[in-house]
Order: C-alpha cells, then structure tokens, then sequence
C-alpha cells in the first residue's frame, strides 16, 4: 500500500493575525507555525492503515524551507519518507495551482491512497483534496469520520448535515480527514532521533509536468484585494438582578423586545 | 458570451436544504444587479415535482436534471453534470451552498472547469460591474475581499448569512438532459438523523455548552428545543466526550452565523471565537466575570449557568405562551 499524505504548515491557532502593510497578507514575524490540525488526522490515519496492511507512507508538502520542520515532524510520528516541494516560482500560487503542482508530484509515483485534512486553518479554502483528486482521476471523500481501507476497497464514514453517508470505492482514491477520525499521535523521542535520517527529497517546478505560467502570482485566479477584521461588537451590556429568575426574565425581555429573536 | 448566473440547488431525499432557499434569492439579487438572467439548476432522482418549491425566491429558469443515477449525491456524477451544465449556459457567476455537499462539489467542479472558487463566500458586492467576494480566513480572525480572473466565476456561500427574500417572475421549468456514467463511489449506508433535530449550521438560535457544565447538557437542551435551536459546543466538551465531533464550534469545528448564540459556560478562547463570531446577537452565561467570551458578547451574565439556564426557559416559555 502505497500511501501519500499532503501537509501543510499554517499558523498555530492561537496566533492573533496581525494585517501587513501591504493589506492583502498577514504579518508572518511573530507567527509559530505548526503542522494544519487537519493533517496531524492525516497523518494518523496513514500510519494507522500502513500499520493494518504494510506498505509506505510519503508526507508530500510544498512551501518555503521552513516548510521542512512539519515534513520532519510527520516522519518523526512514523512516515517513511518525504518529498518537499520548495521553488520561488510557486510562492504565492492559490488553492487551484497548488493541488496542480502537488498532484504533479505524486503523479509521478506509485500510489495507492492520498489523504488531505479537509481545510488548512490558514485560508480555510476547503479545496486542495478535491481538486488533487480531480487532477489524478480518482474517486474522492471529503470530510471522513471513519475509514476502513480491506484489500483494494476504501470506505468512509462521511457526515454531511442531518445525515451519515457510508460510501465505497476501488483504489486509488483520495480523501480528507475531519475531527473524530482518530487522535493524532505524538513523535516519541526515538522517532525524532529516527526521522532525522529518514530521506527527504526536494522538488522544484522544473521536476514537475506543470506549465510555469499556471503557478505562483501569474496563475492565481484568486486575487485578494483587501484584508480587515471583522467589525468590532459594541460594549458587551451586563444584565444583573437580584436572583437568577430576575436576571433571565430581564435577558428573555431582551431577546423578545430588543433583538427581536424569541 | 457569458453571462447570466446560476445556481446548483442541494435537496436531500426529496426536500431542498435551506441554503438553496438562500442560494436562489442571493441569484436573484445578483442576477437583478447584473442586469441579466438567472437560472436554478436542481439535481437528484425523482424529484421533478419539488423543483416549484424554488420558485417563490424567483428564477427566471429551474433546469431539472432527473436521473436514477444520481439519487444519492455523488461527487462524480454531479460534478460531470454541473459542468455540462455550467458548459451550456456560460454563465458569468455559478452559486453553491458551502454545505459539506457543497463543498465537495464546489472545489471538484472548480478543478474539472479550471475555474476559480470563492469558498464560504459571507458577501457579494456590484460596483462598476466589477464583483468583489468577502470570505472569512484563520477560521474568522480576518476577512477578505477577494475577486477571481476569469469566467465562469464560482461562489460556495456560507449558511445562514444570506436571507432569504421572496420575488415573483415569470419562471419555466425544462428538463436538464443528463449523460453520466456509473459513478466510482457506491453510497452503501446512510443514516439520516431524526427530522426534528436542527443543523447546527442552519439553525437560527445556537445554544452551547462548554466545560463549565461539566457534561449535564440537559437545561441547554431544554432550552435550544423550546426556541427551536441546535446545540453546540467547546471543544473541550468534545474531547470529554460529552458531545459528539459534529457539534464542535470553532476553527477546527463548525463556523456558526445565527441570529442568537447563548454561550454558557464557555470561556472564550481564540479557537472557538473564531466559529461564532460572526452571529448577530451573542449572549454569555458564565460564572468568572473575567471570562474572555464577555469582551465578544453583546450581553453577559455573571452566574452559574446551573440556575441561570433553567430559569431563562422558563422566562422565554413564559412569553411564547
Ligand atoms: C489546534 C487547536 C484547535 C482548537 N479548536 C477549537 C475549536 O474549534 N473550538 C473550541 O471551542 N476550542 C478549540 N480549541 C480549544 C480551546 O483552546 C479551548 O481549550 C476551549 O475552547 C475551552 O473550552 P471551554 O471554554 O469549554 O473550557 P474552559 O476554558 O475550561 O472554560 C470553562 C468556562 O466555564 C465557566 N464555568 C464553569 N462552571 C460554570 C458554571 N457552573 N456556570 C457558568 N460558567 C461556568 C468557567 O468560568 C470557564 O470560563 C482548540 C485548541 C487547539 C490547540
Ligand atoms: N502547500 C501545501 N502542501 C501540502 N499540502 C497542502 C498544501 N496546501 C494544502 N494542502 C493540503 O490540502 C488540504 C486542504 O487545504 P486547503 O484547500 O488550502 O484548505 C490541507 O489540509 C493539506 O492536506
């Protein structure tokens, strides 16, 4: 079994967001950064099925050198190798370019299963996985709480709104990690004294069958034109009372009479 | 030439999400802007006779592309036949609902058309003639404006932002011829939940729960059931196992947007700000006076939610009756 697994580094969720300068990027100074949530699951899935059936696992990730530090981070919790995806031409390519070039990559290797974490928490594009799979022409699941992958069948516990879909397909296929799927393990101290051995081979978009003009700044089809906060709330009021029935009969005024929602 | 917008409408077993009810009247108000047509596109088996129930929010045009093939959702078979859709109108802008469904399609389709795709898109704005999209980043700690080189341009909107406005007009129903091969996924269990549960994401009054209750949900129940809303939850109430994965709220859970959410016993911590900031009216219910979430609500109680929850059902009860 032969399986790839996309990550990306994003922003620790407990980072404020600071606007730049220029107000269309963030200011990445004081920013920790951190392997995306969503494919720590992807990665705990991979190494769950590789350790059921056998086989490789391969953390593929494109960004800048500091992008090295998640790769590690994956194969220090048990991944086999890496593939890094690290050229100046694709700095600034949107969600659609990104899936080409990374789909370029594992195109041109034995694969069996791809997993992405259904959203990176920095852009929250919600994009990638799918589009990857479209580039490969393979079945895809998004948003999978559950999966069994027998002999050459995946199957996927997918929860949409107000129902659960059980689907199956032949392999390849991709799919994409949502919470609940499983807890993420930690590197333990050999693994990370193990992954600083394991290979780590760099790419650049001259390895990769993607027309340069379809990447980085020149090929995006999505153009921020501004960054802002959201509105600032006006002064939180406090309601107060003389017991809890006083106070919540004058919160129920409030929501009747003022905001108008009950 | 392109022009004109469409919108891919999501039913379920016969009966539309509520998002398409949303997605329709933002058409319509696009379409209105853009001085041209809009046509909502319905998929699904045997559901000829729902596609009237659109009608109210006022396309020009329902296309109905009816097929056994595609009586449950499936990414490949709607993909090939939105496309096909999508490749005989040419339209200028193509809206779909950000649900789980929507999501999945969207990003396929805008890979199979190399087009660009706005996701949970919050709001569309005409000047000039020149679309701007606003979508939430970080899990709502910012927001962009955005706009996309090229045609058809596609939007996936965000549940519960939009309203929902009724149009009259003249409006003619057509078969959607559909040509779609067996899709390579096999749906092969569904369980659909009770139909008296609200979505989290479509409720208009969201009560959550976090570790403060210590696990006893009963009062928030009691109360989201009596307004008619959903339950949610910190993630730390998740990960005690008091509430399932999909009740989560925050950036690495559902992002919320409605008219009300009562926070009870929630501290407020970055991550869960990030999925409900954006509701109207936020109110907290917790007994630290310090807690962070008061600096985000618009109203605040100081008090354990243990007395103060029952005696707000009873209050609200009080004036339902
Ligand atoms: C990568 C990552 C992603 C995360 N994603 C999310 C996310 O999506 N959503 C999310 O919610 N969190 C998320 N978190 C967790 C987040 O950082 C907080 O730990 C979590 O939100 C805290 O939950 P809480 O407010 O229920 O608990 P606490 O912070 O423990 O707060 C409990 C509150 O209850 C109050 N309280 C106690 N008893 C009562 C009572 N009887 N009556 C009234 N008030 C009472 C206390 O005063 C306190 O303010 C994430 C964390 C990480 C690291
Ligand atoms: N630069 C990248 N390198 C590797 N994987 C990525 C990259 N960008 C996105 N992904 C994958 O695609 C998923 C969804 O990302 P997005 O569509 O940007 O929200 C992520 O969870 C990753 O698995």
């Amino acid at each position: 079994m032969e399986i790839v697994v996309l990550v990306k580094q994003v922003p620790d969720t407990e980072s404020i967001i600071q606007i730049g300068e220029d107000n269309v990027s963030i200011k990445t100074d004081d920013i920790k950064w951190v392997m995306n949530p969503y494919d720590e699951l992807a990665v705990e899935a991979a190494l769950q099925i590789k350790e059921a059936q056998g086989g490789t696992v391969t953390i593929l990730s494109m960004g800048p050198d500091k992008t090295v530090e998640v790769i590690r981070t994956a194969l220090a919790m048990g991944a086999d190798t890496g593939v890094h995806i690290n050229d100046p031409a694709t700095v600034g390519s949107d969600a659609l370019s990104r899936a080409k070039l990374l789909a370029a990559a594992i195109r041109a290797r034995p694969f069996d299963l791809v997993i992405a974490g259904m959203r990176a928490v920095d852009e929250d594009n919600y994009q990638v996985g799918a589009a990857v799979a479209e580039y490969l022409d393979i079945p895809q699941f998004t948003q999978v709480t559950k999966v069994v992958v027998e002999n050459d069948t995946i199957k996927c516990h997918q929860v949409v709104e107000g129902a659960t879909v059980v689907a199956e397909a032949s392999l390849p296929a991709l799919f994409t990690t949502q919470r609940g799927l499983n807890e993420p393990r930690y590197a333990s101290l050999p693994g990370i004294m193990k992954a600083k051995k394991k290979p780590i081979e760099t790419l650049t978009l001259a390895d990769l069958d993607v027309s340069p003009e379809t990447v980085g700044p020149a090929g995006r089809k999505i153009n921020v034109t501004a960054l802002r906060f959201p509105p600032e709330r006006e002064p939180v009021k406090m309601i107060d009372g003389e017991n809890a029935a006083d106070i919540a009969s004058k919160l129920a005024t409030v929501l009747h009479e003022e905001i108008k929602v009950i | 030439m392109t022009q004109g917008v469409l919108v891919i409408c999501e039913q379920r077993d016969g009966a539309f999400r509520k998002i398409s009810f949303e997605a329709v009247s933002e058409g319509r108000r696009l379409a209105d802007g853009l001085n041209t047509d809009l046509t909502a596109l319905v998929l699904g088996g045997d559901i000829a006779d729902i596609a009237g129930d659109l009608e109210a929010c006022g396309p020009d045009k329902i296309w109905v592309a009816d097929d056994p093939l595609l009586m449950d959702y499936r990414t490949e078979s709607y993909t090939t036949v939105c496309a096909q859709a999508i490749q005989s109108a040419s339209p200028q802008v193509v809206l779909i609902g950000a649900s789980a469904q929507g999501k999945d399609l969207a990003a396929r389709l805008a890979a199979r058309l190399d087009a660009g795709l706005v996701m949970d898109c919050i709001a569309i704005r005409l000047e000039d003639g020149q679309l701007t999209y606003t979508r939430p980043m970080s899990g709502g700690k910012i927001l962009a404006d955005v706009s996309i080189t090229g045609t058809p341009q596609l939007v996936a909107i965000r549940s519960n932002v939009m309203p929902i406005t009724k149009s009259s007009h003249a409006c003619t129903t057509e078969t959607f011829d559909v040509q779609v091969d067996e899709p390579r996924t096999r749906v092969v269990d569904k369980k659909v939940e009770s139909g008296d549960k609200v979505e989290l994401t479509e409720a208009a009054i969201v009560v959550s729960g976090g570790r403060g209750t210590g696990g006893d949900y009963a009062a928030i129940e009691e109360l989201a059931s009596l307004v008619n809303g959903a339950v949610g939850a910190s993630r730390s109430a998740v990960d005690e196992g008091w509430r399932p994965h999909s009740d989560q709220v925050g950036q690495t859970g559902k992002v919320v947007s409605p008219s009300l959410y009562v926070a009870c016993g929630i501290s407020g911590a970055i991550q869960h700000l990030a999925g409900m900031s954006t509701s109207k009216n936020i109110v907290a219910i917790n007994k630290d006076a310090e807690a962070p979430i008061f600096a985000k609500a618009d109203y605040g109680v100081v008090g354990d939610l243990f007395e103060i929850v029952p005696e707000l059902t009873k209050a609200v009860r009080q004036i339902k009756e």
